[in-house]
């Protein structure tokens, strides 16, 4: 995860005066009877990388042909840099879009290619040549210059198509699955290389993708999006510690919930009991709901400890259980425990020590699970 | 055992096919060199000749027809081409919109029309407009070309709707999005993508256009006799060698066309393969 400050110049959106670079405005795209994004409000920020993240079909990939200009909005307004966009057609808008499939005109060299938006302002030649080689020189691909996209492998390509969306410098950059058809070590790689090619040109970025790691390594926001819908917007860690449904907690990463019954509601202490867990879950910070409702304790698989014998405090936040499955994945190893409620609980444990067969945890043995109370979180939906 | 039968009853299939599609044509080019004045009778002492070929290069009429038809089908193909892309765009391009069932209907019904229905139509057309508007005067090289262009036309938008439904359309949308105006990603980016198929459609036009009879029949007048026609008239009065020489010109004309632009496609690929072989040695 890409960690940054915390302050106001790095996160706008906490700075109540700060005025957003893009406003949507109660958008809903319908395409006959089926609504693709349903009444989605946004800020985004200047130098901001925003992702939206959903699975298919959830309006995504709309909500950003919307901002390139592509399909307009059935009711909404989308403003950019504080203009109505309604009536600005996507080659007089100040943005440039990365296609997923990263659609490289194939009858034109990776120059030209390049410099097809250059031409398009009308710039003299010997200024274009010199800016298509200083963007080929950002993403290493001046010695391909003369290549046709054909001749190019995958990353390549997708070096091509980041240059040819960045060689007009637009203040906006749209990108669709950026990563999506590269290779995991390759994107890893990748990853990083955008982010500093963003801070170095200052470039926004909202960047559209199914893939939850890639959208903790880039962004500075996360707009988590399901059916048409934005369910939460926030920073990665945000997202991944305080997700605010039960969808989103499941979305990110995965995810244990246990469904309970609040039994103390105090503005520091929360507890639920759960027939889920066989037991109470006690959460050291309060939520918001009636006594008696019915709420979700979600816990992460890695905040859950694993242990022979009793935990010291084991009448709250402990159950125990038999290990059914184990899943040894190098740097860490996945549990599937079962509990007496007869449900399989998720726990990983990081493999730090190399240990031998009768130390380590091994199949059908009988053990503790625990956490800290700071761990559960408190779902009412 | 097996694999020996099956190989037998493939390899007797296509010399039979083989020889359904070409022993006509074949024949046609040996009788041309045969000295006699009857078509049938093979005048084993004196041929082969080229007596009527060269009969042909003193014949005023085929010469004259010939270079018509050629006018007929260059004007045809370009015409055909340009409204068949046009159409073809609409087809391939605009979406859903008010009509486009009954436009895609009827560009293409000229293919499954009997040819006669066609002709008839066009004349019929053409005669009232004369004397509505007092134009065509009379049928000539422009009504032919009109009628050609009305069917050859459906072709061509077949052929270009195909290729640009399997274009990737993004390709379309970055140029829009890189600045472009909508005419201008047409000229610089769809027009050459479909660059080969828009040949493809010129060629087919031209072939079409060039061996038409049936519609020429009605809408041409006199003194504007395609070769075909020419042809036709003459087989009526009884087959005379001349018209074997002809045919067979006409044979030879279209088999360096195909040989011409398979050799061409074959570099194309090659050329396209070596640079493939050399990008993805680069990459190592």
């Amino acid at each position: 995860m890409a960690e940054r400050r915390n302050d106001n110049k790095r996160e706008p959106w906490r700075d109540p005066g700060a005025q957003p670079y893009i406003q949507i405005e109660n958008v809903t795209k319908r395409f006959g009877d089926f609504v693709a994004v349903n009444n989605v409000s946004l800020k985004i920020y200047q130098h901001e990388i925003f992702c939206l993240l959903g699975g298919s079909g959830c309006g995504k990939t709309t909500l950003l042909r919307m901002l390139a200009g592509f399909e307009a909005p059935s009711s909404g307004r989308i403003l950019i840099d504080g203009k109505d966009m309604a009536d600005t057609p996507p080659y007089e808008r100040p943005t440039n879009m990365m296609f997923q499939s990263y659609a490289l005109f194939p009858h034109m060299s990776v120059a030209k290619n390049v410099s097809f938006g250059l031409e398009q302002e009308k710039l003299p030649k010997a200024e274009i040549a010199q800016r298509v080689d200083e963007i080929l020189d950002i993403v290493k691909m001046r010695e391909f210059a003369q290549r046709k996209p054909h001749q190019l492998s995958g990353g390549q390509r997708q070096r091509v198509a980041l240059a040819r969306a960045l060689a007009k410098r637009p203040k906006l950059l749209l990108l669709d699955e950026p990563l999506g058809a590269l290779d995991k070590k390759l994107r890893e790689q990748t990853q990083f290389e955008l982010i500093s090619i963003q801070e170095r040109l200052g470039v926004t970025f909202v960047v559209v993708t199914h893939d939850q790691e890639e959208a903790m390594t880039l962004a500075s926001r996360i707009g988590v999006m399901n059916r048409g819908e934005i369910v939460q917007v926030g920073t990665p860690s945000e997202i991944y510690e305080f997700p605010g449904t039960r969808f989103v907690a499941d979305f990110i990463g995965s995810v244990n919930t246990f469904e309970g019954r609040l039994i103390e509601d105090l503005p520091d202490r929360v507890r639920i009991e759960s027939h889920e867990l066989g037991g109470v879950v006690y959460v050291d910070h309060g939520i918001s709901s009636a006594p008696g409702a019915v709420v979700w304790a979600a816990i992460r698989p890695e905040k859950i400890n694993l242990s022979r014998t009793a935990p010291a405090q084991s009448a709250e936040n402990c159950v125990k259980g038999v290990v059914k499955e184990i899943a040894y994945m190098g740097d860490l190893s996945i549990y599937l425990v079962q509990i007496g409620s007869g449900k399989t609980v998720r726990v990983t444990l990081p493999n730090i020590e190399r240990l031998s067969d009768d130390e380590r945890i091994l199949w059908d043995e009988h053990v503790y699970l625990s956490w800290h109370s700071s761990s559960p979180v408190v779902l009412s939906q | 055992m097996m694999k020996k039968g099956r190989h037998w009853f493939s390899k007797t299939g296509l010399w039979f096919g083989l020889a359904f599609l070409y022993v006509p044509i074949i024949s046609m080019i040996v009788f041309s060199f045969n000295n006699s004045r009857l078509v049938t009778v093979w005048d084993a002492a004196n041929s082969p000749t080229l007596k009527w070929y060269g009969e042909l290069l003193r014949n005023e009429q085929i010469l004259g027809a010939a270079w018509l038809s050629i006018r007929i089908a260059a004007m045809t193909a370009s015409g055909a081409v340009i409204l068949g892309t046009l159409a073809g765009l609409v087809l391939a391009r605009f979406g859903p919109f008010r009509g486009r069932a009954l436009l895609s209907g009827m560009t293409t019904a000229p293919l499954v029309m009997p040819e006669v229905i066609t002709g008839l139509s066009m004349l019929l057309l053409f005669v009232a407009l004369e004397q509505l508007i007092g134009w065509p005067e009379g049928r000539d090289i422009t009504t032919i070309t009109i009628a050609h262009i009305t069917f050859a036309m459906a072709y061509v938008t077949i052929v270009v709707q195909s290729r640009l439904a399997g274009f990737d359309q993004s390709l379309e949308e970055a140029a829009l999005d890189l600045g472009a105006r909508p005419a201008k990603v047409f000229f610089r980016i769809t027009l050459p993508l479909i660059v080969p198929a828009i040949m493809s459609g010129w060629l087919l036009a031209f072939t079409l256009s060039w061996d038409d009879v049936v519609i020429s029949q009605f809408v041409a007048g006199p003194g504007s006799t395609t070769l075909p026609m020419v042809i036709f008239s003459k087989v009526r009065l009884g087959v005379s060698p001349d018209v074997n020489a002809l045919a067979s010109i006409m044979v030879l004309i279209v088999a360096i066309g195909v040989v011409a632009s398979a050799i061409w496609m074959r570099r194309q690929e090659r050329r396209r393969d070596r640079e493939m072989q050399m990008a993805a040695a680069a990459n190592k």
